[in-house]
C-alpha cells in the first residue's frame, strides 16, 4: 500500500434490467476507505454513478455493498485491508432488487418492520409517570438497539438471498428488532405467536452468517434469535423448535 | 412538459431527522393528514450521528438542577443574542420530551436507582445530558421512527424538495423529485414544516453528512421568509484530523465529559491558560478539581476542557498556529490517561464511548484506551436559520414553519452541546402542533401551474446544453468542492473583512457557473444531477453566511473576527437578518432584540 499510487475498482453498473462490471482506476492514499474511492470515481469519471451514503462514519448504515464478495459498509472498508494488486470488486447487495449501480431497493425492510407489533409499556412505576430500570436489564436490549439498519444481515441470510422467502421470513434484522421489544424491561406486548406464524422464525437454521457480517458486532444469533426461538418452543412445544433448543444448548456446552 | 404526480396533505413536513419526525408525530396526533418527506431513507438522517446526549434538567444526577439553570446556561452560551422565549420554552419542556421518548421505547443509560442517567457537557452547570453511551442520536431517531410509522403518516423516502409554492402570501406546496426514478411530485399542503437540518456541506472540513446542503434555509429564503444569525456557525473543537479521508468526522464532547483532556505537543493542558471572565467562577483552576468534577463530585467545578465549543475551538487553533500542535495539524485528546485514576479504565472507556473506540480503531488504527487521539475543529452546526415566532415556530411566511437546526433563535451565537437533540424534540413538537392548527383553521390552497412549469424547467436545466458550457467546464462536484474551499478559507473559524469580501465575490461568480452546469446520464438515481440541484441551496446560504459575517464587526460565540477580536456590547442588542428583495438581491437588516421580561432577567442576574 505504501508505494501504491492508484488502484482499480471493478464496479457493478446497471439497473433492474441488468448490468455489468466496469473498471475504474483512481488514485489512492493512506487511510482511504472504499467509499472514498467510489466518491472520487463519481466526481471525476462517472458523475452519475449511483451510490447511497450519508454519514461516512459507520453510523447511518446507508452504504452497504459487497466488496470482493463480502457484505460490508463501504465507509468502514479500508483499502489497506484489501489486496490492491488486483481490482477491488464493488457490487450492490444481492438480496434486494437493484435500482441502479450500487443502490438497491430496500423498501421491503420498511414494510416488514411495520408489521411487527409496536412497543407497549407497562404502567409507570412512579407517580410522576416515570419508570425504574436496572442498567443490567437495559444492557441486554441496548446491544440490539445499536443496530444501524444497514441490512447486511438480511443480505447475507440464505433464507432471503438464495431462497427468496421474503414473504414468509422477516430476516435477522427484524428478529433482532423483535428481540429488542420482547426483552425490553417495560414492554408488555406478546409477539411470540406472530414470530412463529407470521414472521417465520423457524426458517432460521442458525448458520450465524448474519452475526459475522454485523458492523455493530451484535451477537444476532446467540443473543437475539435463539432466545426468541426458545420462547416460541416454550409456548408451542414445536418439535422442530425443540431440536433447535437442544442444538443451542449443545452449542453453549462446547 | 414533464409529468408530475399531485399529492395532497394538510401538513407537509420536509426533513425526517429528529425535528421532522417529532413534528410529523405531533401533527398526526392533531388528527390532520400528514406527509413526511425524507431526503434519504427513513432513519438515516443526520440526527443519527448525534453522540453525546440531550440536555434536560431532569435533576436525576444533581438535584440542584432545574429549568432556570438550564435557561441561564443556554443564554450565557449563546452570548445573549438568543431568542429568550425559545430558550425559556426549551428549558421548561425538555424534561417532558425526554420522558416521552422513554414512554415510546427509548432505553437511556441508568442511574444506580434506575432512573435516566445524565452526563456532563460543555457549558452545562450540572450533569444534564440523558444519553445512551455515545450513540444517543441513533436511539432518538430510531425511537421516533418506530413510533412514527404507526401514526398514519405518509412517508416519502428518498425524495428531495426543490422549491416551495405560494398561494398569495401563504405557502401552498412544494415541488420535489424522487431519487429512485427522478419522477416529479407536487405536494399541495395547507401548512409546511421545514426540518431540513444544517449547512455543513458548504465547508470542506465538516462533521455533517451529504444531505446538509442548507435546503430548508434556502427554500424558505426564496419563498420570502427571513433568515437570521447566519454568521453564527459552530466549529466543533474535536473532529478527526487523520487520516485525510476521515478529516472532520466528529469526536464527541462526551470524551471530555468522561474525563478526557486536551494537550499540546509538549504535553501541556493548554485549556487552563485561557478561561474567559464570564466562566471563571464556574471553572476549575487545577487538574485535580477538574477530574473530581467529571467523576460526579458536586463540590468541584468543571475542567476548562468543558468550556463552550467556540472557545475550545479557538484555543486549539491558537496552539496549532503557535506551532504546538500534533503532527497532523491538531492537538491531542487523551482519555487513556484515566487509567492512572480508575481500575478497569480500558473497559470503562469502551463502555462509555463505544462508537469512539470503534471509530478510531477502524478508521485510524488507534486504540483510544491506550493512545491519545489527534483532533481539530470541524464545521458542525449552524446557529442561524429561519427566523420564527418563539412559540409557534412559524416563519414570516404564513403557513411555513421551521424546527430544529434550520430554525434560528434558541442557540444565539453559540449552541451548547446536548441542546440540539432537546431542541429537535421541543420545537419539533411545537411546530407540528401549530402547523396542524394552522391547517385546520385555514381553507384549502392552490398551486399555480405556471409555478410548477418553472420548477420543472429549473430541475431539468442540468440535462440541457452541452457539457462544459459554464465557462469553467466544471461539473457539479467540482463546483461544490470550489465552494467548500472558498468558505473554509474565507468565512471559517477566524474571519477578516477583506477575506470575507473576497469570498463573497467568488461565491457570486460561482453562482453563474452553477446556473449553467450540466450533468451526464438520466433522471434515475443520478447523484450528479442531485448535486447540481443542491448547488443553489449551498450558494444561497454561503452568501447569507458571508454577508452576515461581514456585517457583524465584533467577535461573539461562533463568529470570531481577527480584525475585531473583542465583543462589542452594541452588537449584543440586535440580530442580523437577511431577506430576498424584490430585485432578487439579498437584503440585510439589523433587527433589535425585544426586551426580556423581568422574571427572565432576574434569573440571568441570579445565575451570573
Amino acid at each position: 500500500m505504501a508505494n501504491q499510487t492508484s488502484a482499480t475498482f471493478r464496479v457493478w453498473r446497471g439497473d433492474d434490467k441488468g448490468g455489468k462490471l466496469v473498471d475504474y482506476s483512481t488514485p489512492v492514499e493512506e487511510g482511504m476507505v472504499v467509499l472514498d474511492a467510489i466518491h472520487q470515481i463519481q466526481a471525476e469519471q462517472a458523475n452519475d454513478l449511483a451510490v447511497r451514503w450519508n454519514c461516512k462514519a459507520g453510523k447511518c448504515g446507508s452504504c452497504s455493498a459487497e466488496i470482493n464478495g463480502s457484505p460490508k459498509l463501504m465507509c468502514m472498508a479500508r483499502l489497506s485491508e484489501l489486496p490492491l494488486d488486483k481490482p477491488v470488486t464493488v457490487e450492490p447487495m444481492r438480496a434486494f432488487p437493484p435500482v441502479r449501480d450500487l443502490v438497491t431497493d430496500v423498501s421491503w425492510n420498511f414494510r416488514v418492520k411495520e408489521e411487527i407489533k409496536p412497543f407497549k409499556p407497562r404502567k409507570p412505576d412512579a407517580p410522576d409517570g416515570t419508570w425504574r430500570m436496572d442498567q443490567r436489564d437495559v444492557d441486554r436490549v441496548q446491544e440490539f438497539r445499536k443496530c444501524i439498519e444497514c441490512f447486511l444481515c438480511q443480505d447475507v441470510c440464505h433464507v432471503l438471498r438464495d431462497h427468496k422467502k421474503h414473504e414468509q421470513f422477516i430476516g435477522p434484522r427484524f428478529l433482532v428488532y423483535a428481540a429488542a421489544l420482547e426483552m425490553h424491561p417495560l414492554d408488555v406486548e406478546d409477539r411470540v405467536a406472530d414470530l412463529k406464524r407470521e414472521h417465520g422464525i423457524g426458517y432460521c437454521n442458525i448458520t450465524k452468517c448474519c452475526t459475522k457480517v454485523c458492523p455493530e458486532s451484535i451477537t444476532i444469533t446467540d443473543n437475539a434469535i435463539i432466545p426468541l426461538k426458545e420462547r416460541v418452543v416454550d409456548e408451542f412445544y414445536d418439535p422442530l423448535g425443540k431440536l433447535v433448543k437442544i442444538f443451542s444448548r449443545r452449542k453453549k456446552d462446547v | 412538459m414533464a409529468q408530475h404526480e399531485i399529492i395532497d396533505h394538510d401538513v407537509l413536513v420536509i426533513g425526517a431527522g429528529g425535528a421532522g419526525l417529532r413534528a410529523a408525530i405531533a401533527a398526526a396526533a392533531e388528527g390532520v393528514k400528514v406527509g413526511l418527506v425524507c431526503k434519504s431513507l427513513l432513519g438515516k438522517a443526520h440526527t443519527v450521528m448525534a453522540e453525546g446526549g440531550m440536555a434536560a434538567s431532569l435533576a436525576n444526577v444533581d438535584d440542584r438542577d432545574n429549568w432556570r439553570v438550564h435557561f441561564a446556561d443556554t443564554m450565557r452560551g449563546g452570548q445573549y443574542v438568543n431568542n429568550w422565549r425559545m430558550a425559556e420554552l426549551h428549558a421548561k419542556e425538555a424534561p417532558d420530551r425526554v420522558r416521552e421518548l422513554e414512554a415510546w421505547g427509548a432505553l437511556f443509560d441508568r442511574t444506580s436507582d434506575g432512573r435516566i442517567l445524565q452526563r456532563n457537557f460543555g457549558g452545562h452547570r450540572y450533569p444534564r445530558l440523558a444519553h445512551v453511551g455515545d450513540r444517543t442520536g441513533l436511539e432518538m431517531i430510531r425511537t421516533l421512527q418506530d413510533h412514527g410509522v404507526h401514526q398514519g403518516i405518509d412517508v416519502h423516502m428518498e425524495c428531495t424538495v426543490v422549491t416551495l409554492f405560494k398561494d398569495g402570501e401563504r405557502v401552498s406546496g412544494a415541488f420535489a423529485y424522487d431519487r429512485e426514478r427522478g419522477r416529479f411530485k407536487v405536494f399541495r399542503a395547507k401548512a409546511i414544516v421545514l426540518a431540513t437540518g444544517g449547512i455543513g456541506r458548504a465547508y470542506s472540513i465538516t462533521s455533517n453528512s451529504w444531505e446538509y446542503t442548507g435546503d430548508g434555509h434556502s427554500l424558505a429564503y426564496h419563498a420570502g421568509a427571513v433568515l437570521q444569525d447566519m454568521e453564527f456557525v459552530q466549529f466543533h473543537p474535536t473532529g478527526m484530523v487523520w487520516p485525510p479521508s476521515v478529516k472532520g468526522i466528529l469526536v464527541t464532547e462526551g470524551v471530555r465529559g468522561e474525563g478526557g483532556v486536551l494537550t499540546n505537543r509538549d504535553g501541556r493542558r493548554f485549556m487552563f491558560d485561557d478561561i474567559p471572565e464570564n466562566y471563571r467562577s464556574q471553572t476549575a483552576d487545577n487538574e485535580e478539581e477538574g477530574w473530581r468534577y467529571t467523576q460526579g463530585d458536586k463540590n468541584a467545578r468543571r475542567p476548562p476542557e468543558l468550556l463552550t465549543r467556540d472557545h475550545v475551538a479557538r484555543c486549539i487553533m491558537r496552539e496549532v498556529k503557535a506551532g504546538r500542535g500534533s503532527p497532523h495539524g491538531g492537538v491531542y485528546l487523551d482519555i487513556s490517561w484515566i487509567k492512572a485514576r480508575l481500575p478497569n479504565a480500558a473497559e470503562h472507556i469502551r463502555k462509555k464511548l463505544p462508537s469512539m473506540y470503534h471509530q478510531f480503531k477502524q478508521l485510524a488504527d488507534i486504540d483510544i484506551t491506550t493512545t491519545p487521539m489527534e483532533v481539530g475543529p470541524t464545521t458542525h452546526y449552524v446557529m442561524g436559520g429561519i427566523r420564527v415566532d418563539g412559540g409557534s415556530q412559524m416563519s414570516s411566511v404564513p403557513g411555513l414553519f421551521a424546527a430544529g437546526e434550520c430554525a434560528a433563535g434558541l442557540h444565539g451565537a453559540n449552541r451548547l452541546g446536548g441542546n440540539s437533540l432537546s431542541d429537535l424534540l421541543v420545537f419539533g413538537k411545537r411546530a407540528g402542533e401549530h402547523a396542524a392548527k394552522f391547517a385546520r383553521d385555514r381553507g384549502s390552497v392552490t398551486v399555480d401551474s405556471g409555478a410548477v412549469d418553472q420548477a420543472v424547467h429549473f430541475a431539468l436545466a442540468p440535462f440541457e446544453g452541452a457539457s462544459g458550457q459554464n465557462g469553467s467546464g466544471d461539473g457539479p462536484y467540482q463546483i461544490q468542492y470550489k465552494l467548500q474551499g472558498i468558505m473554509q478559507a474565507g468565512v471559517g473559524i477566524v474571519r477578516r473583512e477583506t477575506e470575507m469580501e473576497n469570498a463573497l465575490e467568488q461565491v457570486k461568480a460561482l453562482e453563474r457557473d452553477a446556473a449553467n452546469v450540466t450533468v451526464p446520464g438520466n433522471r434515475e438515481y443520478n447523484p450528479g444531477w442531485h448535486t447540481a440541484l443542491d448547488l443553489r441551496n449551498l450558494l444561497t446560504i454561503s452568501e447569507a453566511i458571508a454577508r452576515a459575517a461581514i456585517e457583524r464587526k465584533e467577535s461573539r460565540g461562533g463568529h470570531f473576527r481577527d480584525d475585531y477580536p473583542n465583543k462589542d456590547p452594541q452588537y449584543g442588542t440586535f440580530n442580523i437578518t437577511l431577506k430576498k428583495a424584490a430585485d432578487g438581491s439579498m437584503q440585510l437588516e439589523r433587527v433589535p432584540i425585544p426586551p426580556m421580561p423581568p422574571e427572565l432577567t432576574a434569573i440571568i442576574e441570579e445565575m451570573k
